[in-house]
């Protein structure tokens, strides 16, 4: 069943296991707030992903097909080792399709493809805390999530607005989950916020170094913050992508020449290939 | 006859066996009120049904303390418990990370497991109550997250009063336990997010 002889099932030991199931299942019955678990230490550096990988581990089994994305591409660095890494330490099965795919992991993205009932999505989360910047001091964040008191954040999204006339939050932009606890979405583009709002699959989010796990399950209020003169607004583009002439995704930019030239581009490569796709079949 | 001659084995094969029971007790969480089917076949002692040990050999070990209510207290049964997790058996509801209940009949109110703090409510008890069947007893409504417009769950053999302290323990929120409801092979979640309609 293991690849790599000498290491358990996907890498963890089975203690280190239950405490992080222990936790997924803690997460899930208090939607958007932030367990913590003991985080251990991965083989590979904080930052690229280690709480996601361990809430990853903790969930998956031999009969699962994983797919892992970073900013919505499957062959980038992050994405690669890390579904390489499940491939040899539990040797399930891999996908770049995201209607394949029953856990994903993800770093920065939704996919564009909506989820459905059963699928899992995993987040890597570099800062769990949606009020750190704004107070440091976790005995005070804790209480304030306790007190439901978040009006420091919509203080310094008003400030935002008095200052650029605008929220100018565009990515990891704060959100209420189930009217009551204020979470961090990661730092996926607010673009994708909209897609957390009543998913049908189930969304977990795992921070290594922070120690913290959280979840928002399937059909669940997920709110972004906003100001009833100042609505909560999604990025647009003029372009359509370069490559499928998708209208309607998350699009790159990407620099061709040093003269200026550019192009826009799908995020989301798996996205991409299936619009590609259709289009000829249709041609 | 030692313990160990009596002592039933736990699950046929640890590792992925953990991981699927885990797996539908996390969609049985993540959907309350869904009646979900262990993956697996168990033999274990009586007054344990297959669901209620399954969920304690996935989730409990040396890290949480389990509680036991008088008619699960048997001999065997906290031999194979102690075995199997490895688990501190506790003698108070509210310092228990995990309970088991076998008799609701006789089951304390939930309000006398931990329901954690206000800064930690991830501390709270999950309340395994094993019953007599999940789909035979007064239906009720629940909405909330997890769920699309509205679950009715009909659990029987549930005290008269159980109606109420799952509507308290809703209230409370953040704070409250968490319920898995066993049956047989069988179980359903829910979770203190879960209210309860009409």
């Amino acid at each position: 069943m293991t690849g790599a002889t000498g290491y358990n099932f996907a890498y963890l030991d089975e203690q280190t296991k239950r405490m992080i199931r222990r936790a997924i299942l803690k997460a899930v019955a208090i939607p958007g707030y932030q367990v913590p678990f003991g985080s251990r230490e991965m083989p590979l550096p904080y930052g690229w992903g280690t709480g996601g990988i361990q809430v990853t581990a903790a969930v998956i089994g031999p009969d699962d097909r994983l797919k892992v994305i970073d900013q919505g591409a499957d062959d980038t660095t992050n994405a690669v080792s890390i579904r390489r890494f499940f491939a040899r330490t539990a040797g399930v099965a891999t996908t770049e399709r995201t209607t394949e795919a029953t856990v994903i992991q993800t770093r920065h993205r939704i996919p564009e493809t909506p989820l459905v009932e059963g699928q899992i999505l995993v987040y890597q989360v570099p800062i769990p805390e949606p009020l750190r910047w704004l107070e440091p001091r976790e005995t005070e964040t804790r209480k304030m999530h306790a007190l439901a008191d978040y009006g420091a954040m919509h203080v310094k999204l008003y400030e935002d607005i008095a200052r650029f006339g605008r929220i100018a939050t565009t990515y990891d932009y704060p959100v209420l989950v189930n009217g009551r606890y204020l979470m961090r979405p990661s730092p996926i583009p607010k673009f994708d916020n909209p897609k957390m709002h009543m998913n049908p699959a189930l969304q977990l989010f795992g921070a290594g170094r922070e120690k913290r796990i959280y979840a928002v399950p399937p059909y669940t209020a997920v709110k972004s913050l906003d100001f009833e003169d100042h609505p909560f607004e999604v990025q647009r583009w003029d372009q359509a992508c370069a490559i499928c002439g998708s209208a309607d995704s998350f699009l790159d930019e990407v620099v061709t020449d040093d003269r200026g030239g550019r192009m826009y581009v799908c995020s989301d490569t798996d996205h991409c290939t299936s619009q590609q796709t259709r289009k000829e079949a249709a041609e | 006859m030692t313990t160990a001659d009596t002592l039933l084995p736990g699950l046929p094969d640890p590792v992925i066996d953990s991981q699927r029971v885990f797996r539908v007790v996390l969609d049985a969480m993540a959907r309350p009120g869904t009646l979900v089917d262990l993956p697996l076949s168990l033999k274990v002692p009586a007054p344990l049904d297959p669901a209620t040990a399954a969920v304690a050999l996935a989730l409990a070990d040396v890290d949480t303390r389990l509680w036991l209510d008088g008619a699960v207290g048997a001999d065997a049964v906290r031999a194979y418990l102690r075995f199997h997790c490895g688990c501190p058996l506790t003698e108070g509801p509210a310092a228990a990370d995990f309970a088991i209940v076998v008799d609701p009949q006789a089951m304390p109110p939930l309000a006398a497991f931990n329901a954690g703090s206000d800064e930690f409510p991830d501390s709270s008890t999950t309340v395994i109550v094993q019953v007599p069947t999940l789909d035979g007893g007064e239906p009720w409504t629940f909405t909330g997250p997890g769920i699309r417009d509205r679950v009715r769950l009909a659990v029987a053999g549930l005290p008269p009063a159980f109606r109420g302290w799952v509507a308290e323990n809703h209230a409370g929120f953040p704070r409250g336990v968490d319920l898995i409801f066993t049956s047989g092979t069988r179980l359903a979640a829910l979770p203190r997010s879960a209210r309860l309609e009409g």
